[in-house]
Parts: structure tokens; sequence; C-alpha cells
């Protein structure tokens, strides 16, 4: 196990596109980082040059502590879960497991290599396929058999590049607490490649969001979540997206499309001077105002809309509500929409309500939510107006303690199992 | 399909069967005829004998049949063997490397697997016999690897390039090194290209006479195909049409042995399961 830093690192492509530019990204031991963003983000590429795969054309990358630049893959000691798999098709399961083993000659003895095989076998539950070949075995298996190879060698650090992105949604979600199951248990330092928000949300530690070859933010989930410090990072994180809607400001009045609302003087301060606002609402912060009970309901302002479809979905409703921005920020909205991957062809807010609401397709409807939870940015730098860094700062100590606590339990865990807290 | 489809490909495939199998048979049963039975007009022969097989193997004929078919053997062999080594190699660094000179390289390989053969031949019976290469094995398996290696090349190349390149960089993660990903790794995948390769460089060396006539003198050397040539009848008024087709069969059963041996390994498909499914 070993710490990973990152130190100011480029790759530059013959054409000198910088595909990653100016990456710094200190990944603790036993840390599980998700490296997250769009296609084309420079994401794969970053992992790519941590196992060493692709050149560094600029910067220091270590691995415990030590200078990795100019290291072979073979000499890094990282194990590598590749998106394809990439199993060994003419070796059975067995041998693509101890394939690393069987590299390193002379150091392992059979009974050992069988040992540490059937060991990993066990952990993935693959002892029934040992002597198949891949080719005779599912999606979901082959993934196992991928894992195994890389846990079998007791590598620094496992390197995941969007390892699910071949399963069917189902398969997805069991693997992937599979792989935090593995991470927890084994404590070892990962560093995950995915485009899906959920995986990084759900897997990671911490996770940093890049964008266009650059670090957006790095922290810990729920940082990102409450506290983004841009719109690519409050428009990539969270389910439905955050909705973006044109806002004005005068004094410390925001006005909506859909109504005005009050905002803290220091907001409206740092907004001072801005001809048009971008505010940020995530759906699930909107409720319908008739599913909402006394105290909270006074917390929040109330608006009504014109609702144009509905989705019901059991345990929540989506309701869409069109809207019209003027053109100044309907270019930006749109800029923003491509950037993240997304093809919306008409503007409208996605309000998440509880599944008792009663609103549907055609409604006018009474909507709540409380504006402290809205987020406000900066159309021309895009940072955020309302990030609080002093509670940004309090999740940041929150999760590195959660984290160690993890990471504690997994080790006495160990302990007690009798297998030894894992080197 | 239908049963007028599957009657039109029967006859179809029976007509193709019919057309590529007429010679062989001719030769076959040429081969089991008498001297006599030669001249009578008639496919099948009226009474089969094994003569011209016992005057070819053990009679007066295997003198020169017999060096002959150890030389075939041997520098077919040989030819194939150093071939396929050499084009593997080629071929690899040609489909995974990116080397000033490549697409020359390979427009070169290809310029001299299409040039005529028949051309070289006097330049290089002239240069043979001033090196000391005439009449020699390597005076031959040299010519033959200038013909194979160009289609071995093309024809690996193409292999190598089905390969994903994720195979070779996981292995170089799991700790390999670039030979270990390449032996361990690549070339298992490659295998029925390595035998298609083999086969065809193995057919090229076998079936070759023009350099087989022409850079030999005697035993020391000549291949089957050449020696064909030198057979003669009982007397010179008799053409020796027996015991040449008789050595033509014997020629032919290797060639089937290979085929039917290699085939096996030519299973498409090999690199099911090594991504995504």
């Amino acid at each position: 196990m070993a710490a990973i830093t990152l130190d100011r690192i480029v790759k530059k492509y013959g054409d000198g596109f910088p595909a990653v530019n100016d990456v710094s990204l200190d990944i603790k031991d036993g840390e599980f980082v998700i490296l997250v963003g769009p296609s084309g983000c420079g994401k794969s590429t970053l992992l790519r040059m941590i196992v060493g795969l692709e050149d560094i054309t600029d910067g220091d990358l270590s691995i415990g502590g030590t200078r990795v630049n100019d290291k072979a893959p073979r000499d890094r000691n990282l194990a590598m879960v590749f998106q394809n798999y990439a199993l060994y098709p003419h070796l059975s399961v067995f041998e693509n497991i101890a394939f690393p083993l069987r590299l390193a000659k002379g150091k392992h003895s059979d009974d050992e290599v069988r040992r540490r095989v059937d060991e990993a076998a066990d952990l993935l539950e693959l002892r029934d396929h040992l002597e198949r070949k891949p080719a005779n075995l599912s999606g979901g298996q082959r993934q196992r058999v991928a894992m195994g190879r890389a846990i079998v060698r007791q590598a620094d650090a496992f390197l995941f590049d969007e390892p699910l992105s071949n399963l069917d949604a189902k398969l997805r979600g069991q693997m992937r607490t599979e792989i935090a199951r593995m991470q927890r248990r084994l404590g070892t330092t990962t560093v995950y490649v995915t485009h899906d928000q959920t995986e990084a949300m759900t897997l990671g530690d911490r996770v940093a969001v890049l964008r266009k070859g650059e670090l957006q933010q790095v922290a810990s989930p729920r940082e990102l979540y409450e506290e983004p410090v841009n719109l690519f990072v409050a428009g990539f994180i969270g389910s439905p997206p955050m909705n973006f809607l044109p806002a004005q400001l005068e004094g410390t009045t925001l006005s909506l499309p859909f109504g005005a609302v009050e905002i803290t003087p220091d907001v409206a301060e740092r907004a001072r001077g801005a001809e048009f606002l971008i505010a940020g609402l995530r759906p699930e912060h909107v409720e319908d105002s008739e599913t909402l009970e006394g105290p909270r309901r006074d917390r929040g302002v109330t608006f009504d809309v014109d609702v144009d479809v509905t989705e019901w979905l059991g345990n929540e409703l989506y309701a869409y509500v069109p809207f019209s921005p003027d053109e100044r920020v309907a270019a930006k909205l749109a800029e923003l929409d491509k950037e993240l991957d997304g093809e919306s062809m008409r503007h409208q807010m996605v309000v998440t309500l509880d599944a008792r609401s009663r609103v549907r397709d055609g409604d006018r409807a009474r909507l709540w939510f409380d504006p402290a939870s809205l987020h406000l940015f900066d159309p021309s730098s895009g940072l955020s107006l309302t990030r609080d860094e002093d509670r940004a700062r309090e999740i940041q100590v929150d999760s590195e303690a959660m984290r160690q606590q993890a990471l504690e339990r997994s080790r006495a865990h160990a302990e007690a199992v009798g297998q030894g807290a894992p080197a | 399909m239908s049963t007028g489809e599957k009657v039109l490909w029967w006859v179809a495939g029976l007509a193709i069967v019919v057309y590529a199998l007429f010679p062989v048979v001719w030769i076959l049963s040429l081969s089991l005829k008498s001297n006599a039975g030669l001249t009578e007009n008639r496919f099948w022969p009226s009474e089969v004998t094994w003569s011209n097989y016992q005057l070819i193997l053990t009679g007066d004929a295997s003198d020169l049949f017999l060096p002959a078919l150890r030389n075939s053997i041997g520098i077919a062999l040989i030819a194939t063997l150093i071939a396929v080594v050499l084009a593997t190699l080629t071929a690899y660094a040609v489909s995974r490397l990116q080397f000033p000179g490549k697409k020359l390289l390979l427009t070169t390989a290809l310029a001299v697997a299409i040039f005529p053969v028949i051309s070289i031949v006097t330049p290089l019976f002239n240069i043979w016999r001033t090196i000391g290469l005439y009449d020699t094995w390597p005076g031959l398996i040299i010519p033959y690897l200038a013909v194979t290696l160009p289609l071995a090349i093309w024809t690996l190349s193409a292999f190598f390039r089905e390969i994903p390149w994720d195979m070779e960089q996981a292995a170089q993660v799991d700790g390999a090194t670039t030979w270990q990903a390449f032996t361990k790794v690549i070339v298992p995948l490659a295998v029925p290209g390595v035998f298609t390769t083999a086969i065809i460089a193995f057919f090229l060396a076998w079936n070759d006479f023009v350099f087989g006539i022409s850079l030999t003198s005697t035993d020391a050397s000549r291949p089957v195909p050449a020696a064909l040539a030198f057979f003669t009848g009982a007397s010179q008024f008799e053409e020796p049409t027996g015991a040449t087709s008789a050595a033509a069969v014997v020629v032919t059963i290797p060639v089937v042995i290979i085929v039917l041996v290699f085939q096996r390994r030519i299973v498409a498909g090999l690199t099911n399961g090594a991504v995504k499914g």
C-alpha cells in the first residue's frame, strides 16, 4: 500500500493539445479516489499515466514517496482493471488470476500460487469457475476475474478504468457494492475512473472532477453535492442534475423565472455588479407545497408554475416545468449542457416531488423550496457565489474522520480474522 | 433454406469438388496403371498395379526420388520455420510500433512478393555459383524465404492487429516485460495466424519448381518437383508417366497431412472472451 502523489501533471499529445493540464492530487494511503468527468475530460489518460501506460509530459508522479515517472508499468507494482477486462482468452480463470504471480518467477511456490488464487477466488466467489475459459463466462464473472487478477498480487494500489461500464444496470449496482466491500476489506489505495456520477458518489472517499483536462474540485461526495465550487461541478454531480435558472439581482431580492426570493446580504454583496446570474436549484430541494407540513413549509417560499409532464416512479415523482430564459443565459446554459455531455432540447426545470403529490401533466401546481438551498453562480467565471468555505472545511474534516474510522474497522476486522492487516 | 436451394448448393458444391479433384484422381489412376495400361484410353486402370510405387521407392528410380524427397522435406521445413519466426517478430513490430520507414518496409515486402520469380533466377544462378551456394540447401532456403516472408508478414500483421492492445498492456501492468507479454500473451493468441502462415510458407517452398530446377544440379539439394523432370522410362522411347504420377501422389501426401493437422489449430474466434462480451 502506498500514497500516490500527482504534482502538476501535464499530458500533451503530438499536436500540443493538453489532454491533462496541471493536475495536482494527493491520494492518501488506503484512500478510494474517483476521477470523474464527461467523456474526453482526460480522466482515463490520467489513470494510464499513473499506471505507466502513457508517458508523462511534465510534472512529477510519486508512489509511496518514490518518483516513478520513468519506471515501466511492471516496476510500479500497481494492479489495474481494464474497461474491457482484458482477460487472457487462452488461459483458464485460474491461470488468468495466477498470471501476475507466475510472472514473478521463482518468487512463489506452486502451493503458494494455488493458495493465493484460491483466496482471491473465494473473495470473489469464483471457486466454481476456476477451470473455465473466459469465453464461457458471463460479463459479471469476467469482471470478477479481472478483479481477481488485480487483488492476487498485493499491489500497492488498485486502478480501475470504468470497470462497470460494460455491465447491465442491475449487475452494475451489485458489482459496485462488491468493489466497495473489497476495497474496505483490503484497505488498498484505489483510483477509480468513471463517467457515472452515481459510482463516483457512492464509491469514493474523495472525488476529483475533471473538465477538459483540468481539475475542477477534489472533495468528498458530500462536499461536492452541497458546496460545489462552480457551475460545472454543480451540474455534473446529482441526478437528476441541478436546474440552472436565469436570475437577476436587485438589492437582496433575486428574481427567478417563477418568482422572487430574498437572499442573504453577504451573498448579495459578492454578486453585486453582475448583470445577470445563474441560480442552481436541485430537483430534490423542491417540494409540492400540498404534501408539506407546518414548520418546514414556513421556512421556504412557494410559487405557482405550469407543469408540462410528470413521471411517477413509485418512490418519487418527477415534474417538468418549462421556462424561457433570455438569450445570454440561454447561450451560457447551452454551452454548459454540451460540456456535460447533455443533449437537452428545451429549457425546463426538473423537480423531484413526494410520490404522494397529486400533480399531473398540464396541472398548475404550487411548489415550495427553501432559499437557503439555492446556489448562485457568476455566469462569466462560472464560480459559485454561495459556497461556504467554513462549512466545506467542516465537511472535509468530518469525511476524513469517517474514512479513518472505516479503515480502522477494516484493520481490526482483518486482525480478528487472523489474516493480519494487509501489508 | 428451401429444398430447391439446398439442392442447388449441393449441385454447386459437387461441381466444385469434381472440378478440383479430377486432376488428382487422374494422377492417382495413372500411378496405379501398368505401362501397358497407360495406352488403354480408359480412365480407371483395368488392372491395379503397385509397380510404379515400387519403382520410385525401392527400384531403379529410388536413387533419384528418395534423396529428392529428403531434400524437399528438409528444405521446406527449415524455410517454413525461419519464415514463421522472422515474420512473427516483424509483423508484431509492424502492427504495434510506429517507426520511420514502416510504410516503405511494407511496400517493399509486397513488391517482392509480386515480383516475377523467373526474372531473378538467372542472376541468382550466377551469384550462387560464385559464392558457393549453388546446389546447397541454404541456396534454396534463402530464395524461398524471399518469396514466403512478405506474404507471411502481411498475413501475420493482419492477425496481430486483431488482438486488442489492452491484452498486452494488462500483461505489462501485471509485471511482464515486453518480451514476456509477447511470448505469453500475444503469440498464443496469434497461434491460428501463425499456423496459417506456416501452411502458406510450406506450400510455397514445397511446390516450387523454378528455383529447384535452376539452382541445383545433384542429389545434394534437388527437391522432388525438379527430380520428377529427371525420371526416365525403361527405354528412351518410353515416357516415365507411371513413375512420375506415383511420385506426384507420394509428395501430395505430406501436404494433405499437414493441412489436416493444422486445420484443427486454425479455429476462428480464439480471442472470444478476452474483452467485453
